[in-house]
């Protein structure tokens, strides 16, 4: 044993480029040859909703009285061309999810909060149930380019039609349903065998670009004879042009998804890797529109990453009509929810992280096609949950909006926002808060 | 019976007409004439009346299409009879790319060539091509059957599911995952079936086709085939 002291070493020292979790994917790639496949949106750090900030009103504005002066929440959608346009109680509505990625009992759920709530629901890339058009008020039928299921008489019966070019997980990219998932009942909707992965088209079989676009809505609306609103649904990637694009063609409605928009099953690097974030798609679709002379007629619809009233009057002051939730309506049903923790650790994770809806093994019964997991979810109780939530934040936006001194949510405007990031206030075209400076547009 | 002019009615006229026809209407035999290539002419009809168009369409004619039966007599643009669900569809002349496409049914019948993309992603539909079809013809075609009597493009077949196709003369190339596969008996009878319903019974013989189709190899994710995703 000697006594000298030990020469001073240096500290185990991990690298912020090789992190724990790039070295596990590296070797889980090494491992298996295939890229990593998972459910849900961007989960990396973004410039969000939470780095703007609302003024309340005080001497320069005044309020509403919170609980005696009205506070408008109601939308229409579709007015531009549609004879029969959605008229909605929310501006929150809910986000195309397939029966297949979901289970029916979570479809039907979906439907009833909708319809409790006075708002929309919307079906996915497999067709149309029974269950959630018996179920939904007010049904949206996605119009996708694999066309699983699609048929003239679900178009009829359907209240919209949403022609999907892309989604914000993924623009760009095609769907993807894993085998365990395409049980007799999913393969039989999308005419495919059971239990193979389902690979589908990225591009629409039948069009390419917005000329073509303009005579497929044609056709839809001769189908449909006018009366369906027609929704073209993109990925934010250019904004701008896609959404001057798409009201070119005839849409009267324009979806426009985020980066944190969520997918059933894609590849991990096309989620966190391709598209834009949400705050920063809103202001150029919006200036699209406002230089076609279009806002407000043909009405953009913002989804990707909304949770809160918050978001909803952020997302509308920046100048969306209406937004779509779809993972924060799954959470409110029971997704990823601690109750279930024993269960998410056996599969080799947590409750919280909780992403791999495409192996249909979910212990909150929704991400799957497993009968006695599905089983766990009441569709009624569920339905109910997302009514609660949507109530909530139809409640804080309307809140936010009063302080504001807005008689509807519709008339929060970019003038009431400031940002906390100059990233936020440089995408947004807000002022950094405290200042007069808005990145890009003031010196 | 009806005629029905479009270039002086108009589009909207003509598909508020058939799709508010009565189901026992006698009104079963239209007339279209002056289609000047039109788009989505007589798209989402659902009911068993005839319709014949005295020349040609542009996109999407017969879109849709439940029971009716559909007689262009000119030439077809893009996606002619897309996503027929039942009922005939018949260009006397040639259809243009996609024709067919995501059909579930009914029966697709085109005197001349068709484009690229004949019977994309088409879902039980049959399609017969009595000359030859473009490149790309029966991508991700999941269920029915493609016959040409002439000649297939490149990649014919490309990503295929179930969909049978049947080729009497040259293809250019196949797609990913489809190869020929031997033409057994209850083929030759399919064929046989499919070419009679086109009106070829004696003038075209089944033994005369060869057929393609998926060799099932992309139905699971695997590395090894990562070259042909």
């Amino acid at each position: 044993m000697s006594d000298e002291p030990r020469a001073p070493r240096t500290a185990p020292r991990t690298s912020a480029t090789f992190t724990p979790e790039v070295m596990a994917e590296i070797r889980r790639a090494a491992a298996t040859g295939i890229y990593d496949i998972r459910g849900a949106g961007a989960k990396r750090p973004l410039p969000h909703f939470d780095d703007l900030l609302f003024l309340g009103a005080s001497i320069s504005r005044y309020p509403l009285e919170g609980y005696r002066e009205r506070c408008g929440t109601e939308v229409t959608l579709g007015a531009r061309f549609a004879g029969k346009p959605l008229r909605l109680r929310t501006p929150i509505t809910i986000a195309g999810m397939s029966f297949g990625s979901l289970s029916a009992q979570a479809k039907e759920a979906l439907g009833r909060g909708a319809t409790l709530a006075g708002t929309s629901t919307t079906t996915g890339d497999g067709g149309m149930t029974p269950e959630e058009r018996a179920h939904s008020r007010t049904l949206v039928y996605q119009y996708l380019p694999s066309r699983y299921g699609m048929n003239p008489d679900d178009l009829r019966r359907a209240d919209a039609v949403e022609v999907v070019v892309g989604q914000g997980a993924k623009p760009g990219g095609g769907g993807m349903l894993l085998g365990q998932k395409i049980t007799e009942r999913v393969a039989g909707m999308r005419t495919l065998p059971p239990g193979i992965d389902q690979r589908s088209a990225c591009r629409h079989p039948d069009w390419t670009g917005p000329d073509d676009l303009e005579i497929k809505i044609g056709e839809l609306r001769e189908i449909t004879d006018w009366e369906k609103p027609i929704f073209v649904k993109v990925g934010a990637s250019r904004p701008y042009y896609d959404t001057a694009l798409a009201a070119k063609a005839g849409a009267d409605v324009v979806v426009l998804d985020g980066m944190q928009g969520g997918t059933a099953a894609t590849q991990d690097v096309f989620i966190e890797h391709v598209g834009l974030p949400t705050l920063a798609a809103i202001r150029p679709a919006v200036r699209a529109l406002q230089d076609l002379g279009l806002h407000r007629q043909v009405q953009l619809v913002v989804s990707g990453g909304i949770r809160s009233g918050a978001d909803v009057a952020k997302a509308l002051a920046l100048g969306a009509d209406a937004v779509a939730i779809g993972t924060a309506a799954l959470i409110a049903l029971g997704d990823n929810d601690p109750r279930w923790q024993a269960e998410y650790e056996a599969l080799g994770t947590t409750a919280g992280a909780y992403d791999d809806w495409h192996e249909g093994n979910d212990p909150a019964g929704i991400t799957t096609q497993r009968p006695e997991l599905a089983g766990r979810l009441d569709p009624v109780q569920g339905g109910r949950r997302l009514a609660n939530y949507l109530a909530v934040m139809t409640l804080e936006a309307q809140t936010i909006a009063r302080a504001c001194g807005k008689s509807h949510l519709h008339n929060l405007e970019p003038e009431d926002l400031v940002a906390l990031t100059i990233e936020a206030a440089a995408m947004a075209g807000v002022p950094l808060a405290g200042t007069d400076w808005v990145p890009g547009r003031t010196p | 019976m009806p005629r029905f002019d479009l270039r002086q009615e108009g589009l909207r006229a003509l598909n508020r007409s058939l799709h508010a026809l009565a189901p026992d209407t006698n009104a079963t035999h239209w007339t279209v004439t002056g289609p000047d290539g039109a788009h989505a002419v007589a798209a989402g009809l659902d009911l068993p009346i005839s319709v014949e168009i005295e020349g040609h369409v542009g996109y999407y004619c017969a879109g849709m299409n439940k029971r009716a039966q559909v007689v262009i007599h000119g030439s077809a643009g893009t996606g002619v009879a897309e996503n027929m669900m039942s009922g005939l569809v018949h260009v006397r002349g040639d259809a243009g790319q996609s024709a067919g496409a995501t059909a579930h049914g009914g029966l697709l019948i085109v005197d001349g060539n068709a484009g690229a993309r004949c019977g994309i992603s088409m879902k039980g539909v049959d399609i017969v091509v009595k000359g030859s079809v473009g490149h790309m013809s029966a991508f991700m075609a999941q269920a029915g059957t493609l016959t040409v009597l002439g000649d297939a493009g490149e990649a014919l077949g490309d990503s295929l599911y179930e969909a049978r196709l049947y080729v009497r003369g040259a293809v250019r190339s196949l797609g990913a995952d489809c190869v020929e596969k031997p033409m057994r008996a209850e083929h030759l009878a399919e064929l046989a079936g499919k070419l009679a319903a086109a009106g070829l019974a004696g003038a075209v013989e089944a033994r005369e086709f060869r057929r393609y189709g998926s060799a099932r190899r992309l139905y699971h994710f695997h590395v090894d085939n990562a070259g042909a995703y």
